[in-house]
């Protein structure tokens, strides 16, 4: 046990508890509020209570706002299919447009969800508890939009399991050496293995659901869902250690996900896409997108949803702290690409790059690069790290910005490749940019769902950081070992 | 002829019925004992007792995992890491298996001058294949040793047991176990100062 103890008396900060300074003589706590008597109790009701009462006006609001774009995705998706490819503005050389822009975009909001659920579990970073839940929650509803458009854009979708190696009347097989293929495996394990997580990690808050429910239908509902889960110790250990092999596993998973997705360009001849440094380069870059869709809807979640006790300031102050990370080194990533097409000496990799700053689609990375390189340098100072306008607006900025990176690296490198003559154009229909804002619509129709009907924030884990949750160090005699510290080195302290 | 009730439960020490066999068409057997508590405190130290005492058949619930209780129960770890390494082993020879023979046995065919079999370029979906079993086999080899998912079990009755899940601490010690004794259990489990104990049974 270490004896260092809980900060006792906060300082406020823009009239919330100011927990991101970092003590010597105490442990900057993770719950605040209620003066620091956060117990137990407190933390199922808080959590619960989102689930258990009225639906909110604000969540109606919300909801008829996204749900209507949300059905109008898959109305133009119903058209798509009866008319083909043709309502997009695709053409020749631009023959990926918005489809896989939209698709690499969402990929990428998906991965700061699993960097929090497991990169940070095993770093023992113990402040993703709060927002775990919902950041893998984004992460299976960004992989649902992702996963739509190259399902969509293949032409005849009716025939996209042909992609499934199975034994056909053809007597053909999947391509194995494609990376289209591996993209198919690649994103296949992520949406399940998210999806394992994110359940496997909800069943003990499930269960408190269904034990507090007062209606049949939530009892049987939440009963289900919760599989008859009671708490059970020797059920807790075994529990952790799966979690634990789930985020060992998941780590590697999330850092080759974007790597597989990446080389569908790089392992390509065009010039643009024919590079090594993808695969570093899109994960940083999906990292630094995903931490900022969390950041946008963390901050209207903790206030509309009453949760800014267990997501306070500190937890945004850090993840601000790591899109600064991260966005540093998509920054030096853009400039590596520039300089190592100036040192090939390859004519058409330097026109390649000259034409982004500098062609018909400079716009869109004059876009990319404001959004993406200069808003998160307002992330080095502390009083702006700590305003929520701040944040939201840099999270804001940082979405649209990754967004045309993406646009950039697919259109701009198509539309002049090698011959003048086969140059031309990409215009967007408005059946592109009506699918880009439905699956926006699709994304927060099941976010909004998700927040209505299941535990938000995992309790379980919330309370594990309590300092009531360690029996008093005087009676623990033996060395403590458990769920955070399964891992090898860990002191059993609390924090 | 008189029919005894069927049981499952060891012999107890004493012979005087808990239940009056007139309103009772059969005794329903005692699955065990509940005892409540509301810190981790004192519910650690009441598990180091029970463990001590020697019991096998019981257990402790809690809303979250408590740090060291496997230690303070005496829980042996859990073999769940080595059927996870058998699956991921098995996710691994799968895909490559299926990699190496539809591309390079059953339909080989020349593209973009690649080779017909080369490992590098197979890794990508051996890889996801290694990580898809290996995570199938955590994820419901804990659920299966956990004996989930599980329509029933005696304590859900229990008012009071809906509390583990939110801030409630249980021991609960069954009837199964070689040493419980109705009398002597119920004291030792009272001797840890619990905020209740409640007899818990299989069916009423």
């Amino acid at each position: 046990m270490s004896s260092i103890p809980h900060q006792p008396d906060l300082p406020t900060l823009n009239g919330e508890p100011d927990n991101t300074g970092d003590p010597v003589s105490a442990r900057a706590p993770l719950v605040v509020g209620r003066g620091g008597k956060h117990d137990f109790t407190s933390v199922t009701e808080t959590v619960c209570s989102i689930a258990e009462r009225k639906t909110p006006r604000a969540w109606w609001i919300a909801f008829f706002i996204a749900s209507p774009l949300a059905f109008a995705f898959v109305m133009q998706i119903g058209y798509l299919f009866t008319t083909g490819v043709g309502v997009w503005g695709n053409n020749q050389p631009v023959s990926w447009a918005f489809d896989i822009v939209n698709f690499v975009f969402w990929v990428g909001i998906g991965h700061a969800g699993t960097l929090i659920s497991a990169i940070l579990f095993l770093f023992r970073q113990n402040w993703r508890t709060s927002i775990n839940r919902f950041a893998e929650a984004m992460t299976i509803f960004a992989v649902i939009c992702a996963g739509t458009f190259p399902a969509i854009h293949v032409g005849r979708p009716w025939l996209a399991y042909w992609l499934a190696p199975y034994p056909n009347q053809m007597d053909m097989w999947p391509q194995f050496r494609s990376p289209l293929l591996w993209d198919v495996f690649a994103v296949g394990t992520y949406a399940t293995v998210s999806l394992l997580f994110w359940y496997v990690g909800m069943i003990p808050d499930l269960a408190t659901l269904r034990d507090r429910a007062k209606s049949k239908t939530r009892q049987i509902a939440y009963g289900i869902l919760a599989l008859g889960w009671n708490g059970s110790s020797r059920g807790w250990l075994r529990f952790e250690k799966a979690y634990l092999l789930l985020a060992a596993l998941a780590t590697p998973l999330v850092l080759s996900v974007h790597s597989v997705v990446s080389f569908d360009f790089a392992t390509s001849q065009l010039p643009g896409w024919h590079t090594t440094i993808f695969p570093p380069y899109f994960v940083a870059g999906a990292v630094f997108g995903g931490f900022a869709m969390v950041i946008f809807l963390a901050i209207p979640a903790r206030q509309f949803f009453g949760l800014k006790d267990f997501i306070t300031l500190r937890h945004l102050d850090n993840m601000a702290k790591i899109m600064l990370a991260t966005g540093a080194i998509v920054a030096y990533a853009y400039m590596i690409e520039f300089f190592t097409a100036w040192y090939s000496g390859h004519a058409f990799e330097q026109f390649a790059f000259m034409n982004r700053p500098l062609g018909p689609y400079a716009w869109a990375f004059w876009i990319m690069f404001f959004c993406n390189v200069v808003t998160p340098q307002l992330f080095w100072f502390k009083k702006l790290r700590n305003n929520l306008w701040v944040l939201m607006a840099v999270a804001f900025f940082v979405n649209v910005g990754m967004w045309f990176e993406r646009f950039v690296i697919v259109v701009t490198s198509l539309h002049r490749d090698f011959l003048p003559s086969s140059w031309a154009m990409y215009v967007p229909t408005w059946v592109d940019i009506g699918m880009l804002i439905g699956s926006f619509g699709l994304f927060f129709t099941l976010f909004l769902l998700f927040c209505r009907f299941l535990p938000m924030v995992a309790m379980a884990e919330i309370k594990t950081v309590l300092p009531q949750a360690h029996a008093h160090p005087e009676d623990a005699r033996e060395k403590p070992q458990g769920y955070a510290s399964a891992l090898p080195g860990d002191k059993g302290g609390s924090h | 002829m008189e029919t005894s009730p069927p049981t499952l439960a060891p012999p107890r020490d004493t012979d005087e019925p808990r239940y009056d066999p007139r309103h009772h068409p059969h005794r329903p057997e005692i699955y065990g004992f509940m005892a409540e508590f509301a810190d981790v405190t004192t519910v650690v130290a009441a598990a180091r007792k029970v463990r001590d005492a020697g019991f096998t058949q019981w257990d402790m619930h809690s809303p979250f995992p408590i740090h060291g209780i496997d230690k303070a129960m005496g829980a042996k770890p859990t073999i769940l890491p080595w059927l996870v390494l058998a699956g991921g082993i098995f996710g691994f020879l799968a895909g490559l298996l299926l990699s190496w023979w539809t591309n390079a046995i059953s339909y080989p065919y020349l593209i973009s001058g690649k080779p017909i079999w080369s490992f590098a370029a197979n890794i990508p979906v051996i890889f996801e294949t290694t990580v898809l079993f290996a995570a199938f086999t955590a994820v419901f080899g804990m659920l299966i040793m956990n004996k989930l998912p599980l329509l029933y079990h005696p304590l859900f009755k229990h008012r009071r047991f809906r509390r583990a899940t939110s801030d409630r601490f249980f021991i609960v010690i069954e009837a199964i176990d070689p040493l419980f004794s109705e009398d002597k259990t119920k004291a030792l489990l009272e001797s840890m100062k619990p905020t209740s104990i409640e007899e818990v049974l299989e069916e009423d």
